[in-house]
């Protein structure tokens, strides 16, 4: 997704990894040993009281903010981390690390499988956004952090947030999901077969064993220009590229003459350097399986933490009534629930764009809740 | 204080759970929190003041009350409040209706279109009143509706809603007689009574 260009604060960041020896996964299978990713950001006080942990979407990773060596973009979410920022590194420690499944540092379809000496491939088992969560608590035990002040994070990070909630309400005080849902909807599934049917399709992904041969990079390419006109608005295409074409005239060919078709050519071309495909396959899959509706959002007897949702106007793809449908099931358990929609015009990527009016919102809310 | 923020004190008890329909920048539940210690919840339409209320320390919902309170249960709030929001809302009915339902009381607060000083811009200067109370002309205004005390009275009695108590006030403080004429706006608390029919 787009990224502004703001001066980072934090500077020179390190990605550091964990392992653990098993996961149990919501499947019933074992996966292990289990690697994964992560940085931090500030000090983790005496009493443990001031862990965040923050959550990326589909195709984040670790690197939340500053820069980690030889990298010339700073971390996906680099404006809202770091001193004085909406996660005040200052007063905060905060957590990010690369989910499991991916392929950013953590285990994922393309790490090794120490049964087979090989790349796990299509025999990676399917994993889920409740299992991205436990391997966190893992993480969570190992830094030796007793409860999270907070787990934030947009999109499919927001998912893992609302299943922190469900999963351990126990550890976890307060919660800020961002442009997300309670569960994918037939729309969401759908683009998320599109793009997984374009990996597919692509002769070269050789029925999930690839590794050794090259990436299915037309096929990874599509999926990531069919995701890339999901996560804008049909104004913010408007403002972005209008019509304008590359360069003067039509040329009457199939090349990208226009600078919308240039720009999802060029996104998809930088997106199959960094990420693997059969990745994109096992992370959309547990977005679809996504499902915390009725009550499962709730574990019986358990307190509910305080919740922040927010939502952007203009976003179609995790549209503002899915963020309202959290709002309602937290309020029919009477839970403390602070709700904004933004009126933004960059859709999905709002979260990604809209800094000044989550940081008003994320910095007094997690004030409020550090005093209490 | 303001008056009616005075007056709404005076009828919530302690600790109560207060949920607060078109609550501005928050200002009215700061004072209820601070004064009466209250669980508060807001409800409000615009945006920048929702940023307002989370500064506050506020837990504050962005929305339309126009579209119901579908995701409270029923009765889950002690108090519901309306303070200036009731006549800024296209069907007052319904959000009466859904705030007696949520709430176990209402209380309701809105200007007086009786008030002396608003009768004598009608008679003797022939235009609609612009007063402190009601301080927009007739282009500008957001209120929908305009009332007196006896109005809301009359509508209370027609519903089947018990008034429990009300406040007239003026700038200076309570109105003590007379508060149909004397009064510039009006606080009052409600309860839906067992013939309700709104």
């Amino acid at each position: 997704m787009e990224q502004a260009t703001l001066p980072s604060t934090l500077g020179t960041v390190e990605t550091r990894s964990y392992s653990f020896d098993r996961l149990i996964l919501a499947t019933g299978q074992e996966l292990g040993p289990v690697t994964l990713a992560y940085q931090t950001y500030g000090r983790l006080d005496e009493k443990g009281g001031n862990a965040i942990l923050l959550l990326h979407a589909l195709t984040g990773d670790a690197n939340v903010a500053g820069f980690v060596a030889g990298e010339q973009k700073p971390g996906w979410w680099d404006p809202m981390v770091g001193p004085g920022k909406a996660f005040d590194t200052d007063k905060y420690f905060v957590v990010c690390s690369n989910v499991v499944g991916g392929c950013r540092g953590s285990t994922g379809p393309g790490s090794m499988d120490a049964k087979t000496g090989r790349p796990y491939g299509i025999h990676f088992p399917v994993i889920t956004i409740a299992d991205m969560v436990d391997a966190q608590r893992h993480l969570m035990e190992h830094l030796k952090i007793p409860s999270w002040l907070a787990v934030a994070g947009g999109s499919m990070g927001g998912m893992q947030a609302l299943q922190w909630a469900a999963s351990y309400p126990d550890r976890v005080r307060s919660v800020i999901p961002i442009a997300t849902t309670l569960k994918h909807s037939p729309q969401q599934i759908a683009f998320d077969e599109v793009g997984r049917q374009a990996v597919m399709a692509d002769p070269d992904w050789r029925g999930g064993d690839y590794y050794g041969h090259g990436q299915p990079e037309r096929g990874l390419a599509v999926a990531r220009m069919i995701g890339h006109i999901t996560y804008m608005s049909d104004q913010s295409m408007e403002e972005k590229f209008s019509r304008r074409l590359k360069t003067e005239g039509f040329k009457f060919t199939f090349d990208a003459e226009f600078e919308v078709e240039g720009y999802l050519r060029n996104r998809g071309a930088h997106f199959v350097r960094r990420f693997d495909a059969n990745s994109y396959l096992y992370v959309t899959r547990a977005m679809d399986y996504f499902d915390l509706s009725g009550d499962k959002l709730f574990k019986p007897g358990a307190p509910i933490p305080r919740f922040l949702v927010i939502s952007f106007k203009s976003d179609w793809l995790y549209p503002s009534y899915q963020s309202r449908d959290i709002v309602t099931a937290l309020r029919s358990r009477q839970g403390d629930v602070t709700y904004v929609e933004v009126n933004s015009t960059y859709g999905h990527d709002a979260f990604l764009v809209e800094y000044d009016e989550q940081t008003r919102l994320i910095k007094s809310f997690l004030a409020k809740t550090h005093a209490a | 204080m303001r008056p009616d923020h005075a007056a709404i004190i005076g009828m919530v008890e302690p600790g109560a759970q207060v949920l607060d329909l078109g609550c501005g920048k928050g200002e009215l539940l700061a004072v209820l929190v601070k004064e009466r210690g209250v669980k508060a919840q807001g409800i409000e339409l615009r945006e920048e003041s929702i940023y307002e209320c989370v500064e506050k320390g506020l837990t504050v919902l962005h929305g339309d009350i126009e579209g119901g309170l579908g995701e409270f249960p029923d009765k889950s709030f002690d108090y519901v409040i309306l303070n200036q929001s009731m006549q800024e809302t296209r069907n007052v009915e319904f959000v009466l209706k859904e705030a007696l339902r949520v709430g176990k009381n209402a209380i309701v607060g809105f200007p007086n279109m009786c008030h002396w000083r608003a009768r004598l811009d009608v008679v003797f200067r022939g235009r609609t009143p612009v007063s402190r109370a009601l301080p927009y002309r007739w282009h500008n205004t957001p209120n929908m509706h305009f009332l007196s005390l006896l109005d809301f009275e009359d509508f209370c009695r027609e519903k089947g809603v018990t008034v429990l108590d009300r406040r007239g006030l003026t700038a200076q403080g309570p109105a003590r007689f007379w508060p149909n004429l004397l009064a510039e706006s009006a606080v009052y608390k409600i309860a839906p009574a067992p013939s309700c029919c709104l």
